[in-house]
């Protein structure tokens, strides 16, 4: 069959199973544009570039499957970095497609010309420039490959004019055939001697703790982690990325640990004899003073990216695979050594009982008031009025915070947050694509008054499809995360983090096309979420007016070992400061 | 000093696919990551498809695992070694123009150009140029001597590394 090259693009798309795409175009990408009506993809108009690639981010997030973004030459693809970056550093698939100018004036300063494979190269798992029509096919087909295969990623596809132009012959059948990409082949399957040394050593410890990442979520091992836990008696934590791998509810799980983690937690891994990290990398936000965590710990290594392992801890069993795949192996080599060892239990329980008791002693807190809203408090609303069910985005700050500690999540993939690059304006265009990737689920933003202001525009997008998002807006006229630093750190030198003066949310929401709401007392809290809860036709944006100087408690001072947490003033019965 | 912390030099052999952006890849992963880059050879193999790249890295035990790691996650990188403890052939090309205005220079480069196996291949009024092969200590030794007669301009090709075929299969270690 003869095929333009946007022709080849889009059915090369539809064989891969993409059924939405968001974008933006423009001159480099109008033969692909000239030719999407005829297909039946759907294309979301986002109304930045940025918003389409954290779209196809959320979208990837919610899904599983890989989000997509297409947009033009120059100002389109820098407009994407952000999202590709965004996407990138927390393992999701996304594969972009920016248009460029003709092959033959690359390199000539052309009319929006940038370097995109240049610019997005640090910033993608890989990148391709295609030069030749002919070599179109294959490359969409291995774009899509390698995004979702080994450690998932970012891959651009930078497409010059005259490539999505010209005609050549596209044959489907060979477009089914699997891929071949000679230098890359990811390890899946963990070794069988590791992985009976872990289950040894899983058996033998006496304090030994689960810390969950990002790579239980993506790689479908959730229940199998759990599945471990509950046979060999481990308590389980988890990193803001791997938090809903593990039933918020579970008596075992101890929430999210590292800098804003919980006291049971931080204390459970320092104290540690072996930590089980299962896709997760040691971040240093999740370690605090990397000489000073787990001393005493050893450590098991579960990563499908060998170059994690060993990278910023040492380990002393290392397991190079797919979670889910080492997690088939290893359970049934747990559950063998545990029927084996008697006397496990007992050994166990005195962990389990002194873990327990931290929980107990220092649980999360905050202040309650029945005079100004606390965010804590709106994040527990949303959790009732919700059921516990919604997909949650969230944009970055103290609110992003506050979700991972209070709203109990109940399924996998139910917290979509930017976790590695911490990118403020993530959350609504998350949501949307979140909401296009589950229509059937509640999708609601958890937003600040400064990051809604990032990327506010995309409540457009949403009002054009029809999208019924929720936003709640955690307005306390702050960027608050840095004026905590600021309060804490800086002698309480605020610089240039009033956000003063500002939009009327609720007016700019209406002018836009959505719903806006307020709520300014705790008392009524409830009820505007539920009048939010009954519009499914247009987004709405509930403006929360909440306490202003609310900090983030427990929090491990920069550069401060886990244990030394400053802990919530528990109204001011309890002692201050962990020991 | 720990083992583990000790500085060395590293040479490390990479096949990886002959594309514009590997090799681009390549040389940003050294500056993103901080990495220190001494130097690098690139060249074709019997595969035109296939380019090795021959690099000279210093680092402690760990930055030098993590180079390894981190260049075998590029998707168009076949494999990766580090031959600095293998038992290997290791040769560098250094073209050098000396000064040798004096008949007693022209006769001193000339007895270091036999000893050490070169050969002059251009010859000026004032002076000699001359090319040399060897590993990195050869080719060191000869600039060391050389040096006093003056040198005008040089250059140096890097190293370039394959293990001695008695180690078995050529290249060893698969790409993970
Ligand atoms: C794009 C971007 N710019 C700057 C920052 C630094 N930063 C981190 S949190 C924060 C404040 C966020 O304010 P807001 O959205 O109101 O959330 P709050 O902390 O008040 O809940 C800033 C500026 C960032 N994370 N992302
Ligand atoms: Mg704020």
């Amino acid at each position: 069959m003869k095929l333009s090259g946007a022709e080849i693009l889009l059915r090369a798309l539809e064989l891969e199973g993409v059924e939405k795409i968001f974008g933006y175009p423009g001159g480099a990408v109008l033969d692909i544009y000239d030719r999407l009506p005829f297909s039946p993809l759907k294309h979301y108009l986002t109304r930045h570039e940025q918003g389409a690639a954290h779209a196809a981010d959320g979208y990837a997030r919610a899904t599983g499957k890989v989000g997509v973004c297409f947009a033009t030459s120059g100002p389109g693809a820098t407009n994407l970095v952000t999202g590709l970056a965004t996407a990138q550093i927390d393992s999701v698939p996304v594969v972009a497609f920016t248009g460029n100018v003709p092959t033959y004036m690359i390199g000539n300063d052309a009319f929006q010309e940038v370097d995109t494979v240049g610019i997005t190269r640090p910033i993608t798992k890989h990148n391709f420039l295609v030069k030749d029509v002919k070599d179109l096919a294959d490359t969409v087909k291995k774009a899509f490959h390698i995004a979702r295969t080994g450690r998932p990623g970012v891959v651009l596809v930078d497409l010059p004019k005259d490539v999505t132009r010209e005609i050549t012959d596209f044959f489907e059948e060979e477009y089914k055939t699997p891929v071949q990409i000679r230098s890359y082949k990811p390890v899946l399957k963990g070794h069988p001697g590791q992985i009976k040394r872990a289950a040894k050593a899983i058996a033998s410890a006496e304090r030994p703790i689960l810390y969950i990442g990002g790579g239980v979520v993506s790689s479908g091992a959730s229940d199998l982690v759990v599945k471990m836990a509950e046979v060999a008696n481990i308590p389980m934590a988890a990193t803001l990325m791997g938090l809903t791998a593990v039933p918020g509810n579970h008596p075992f799980f101890l929430g999210m640990l590292g800098m804003h983690g919980t006291y049971a937690a931080n204390m459970a891994i320092q104290e540690s004899d072996l930590i089980v990290a299962i896709g997760a990398r040691f971040d240093d936000r999740v370690t605090g003073k990397l000489s000073e965590f787990a001393p005493n710990a050893k450590v098991i290594h579960i990563d499908i990216d060998s170059a994690e392992i060993g990278k910023n801890r040492a380990v002393d069993i290392p397991i190079v695979g797919d979670a889910k795949l080492v997690m088939e192996e290893l359970l049934p080599e747990v559950e063998k050594q545990v029927a084996k060892n008697r006397e496990f239990y007992a050994v166990r329980e005195k962990w389990i009982l002194k873990v327990r008791s931290w929980k107990e002693r220092y649980p999360l807190w905050y202040e309650p008031s029945d005079r100004v809203i606390k965010p804590q408090f709106v994040i527990e609303k949303i959790w009732e009025v919700t059921k516990g069910e919604a997909v949650i985005t969230t944009d970055v700050g103290q609110h992003q915070m506050w979700v991972a500690q209070y709203y109990r999540f109940s399924f996998p993939r139910q917290l979509i947050t930017s976790g590695g690059l911490g990118t403020m304006g993530f959350g609504v265009p998350a949501a949307i694509g979140a909401k296009v990737g589950r229509p059937d689920k509640t999708v609601f933003c958890i937003s600040g008054d400064g990051s809604f202001q990032m990327n506010m525009q995309e409540i457009v997008t949403a009002v054009h499809y029809n999208i019924p998002i929720k936003v709640a807006i955690i307005n306390n006229g702050f960027l608050g995360m840095v004026r905590q630093w600021q309060g804490i750190f800086y002698q309480k030198n605020y610089s240039q983090v009033h956000l003063d003066v500002q939009p009327d949310f609720v007016k700019l929401v209406e002018a836009m096309g959505g719903v806006g709401l307020r709520a300014t007392k705790p008392a009524e809290v409830e009820a505007v979420l539920k009048e939010a809860m009954a519009i499914d036709d247009r987004p709405v944006v509930i403006d929360f007016i909440v306490d202003r100087e609310e900090d983030v408690f427990p929090m491990v001072p920069p550069g401060g070992a886990l244990h030394e947490m400053i802990l919530p003033s528990y109204g001011k019965k309890k002692e201050k400061k962990a020991v | 000093m720990d083992r583990k912390c000790e500085q060395r030099k590293h040479i490390i052999s990479v096949l990886v696919e002959n594309q514009p952006g590997a090799l681009a890849r390549i040389i940003e992963l050294f500056s993103s990551r901080g990495y220190n880059i001494e130097s690098l050879n690139v060249g074709h193999t019997e595969d035109p498809s296939i380019s090795r790249i021959t690099m000279v890295a210093k680092g402690d035990e760990h930055t030098i695992e993590q180079i390894v790691k981190q260049l075998r996650r590029i998707i168009d990188v076949f494999k990766v070694r580090d031959l600095t403890d293998k038992k290997k052939l290791d040769r560098e090309l250094l073209i050098v123009r000396v000064n040798v205005e004096t008949p007693e220079k022209k006769e001193e480069v000339m007895r270091l150009v036999e000893i050490f196996g070169a050969q002059v291949v251009d010859v000026s009024k004032d002076t000699y140029t001359v090319e040399l092969t060897g590993d990195e200590e050869q080719v060191d030794a000869f600039l060391e001597l050389i040096k006093p007669m003056g040198i005008r301009e040089m250059a140096r090709t890097g190293r370039v590394a394959m293990v001695r075929a008695l180690q078995g299969e050529t290249f060893g270690e698969q790409k993970e």
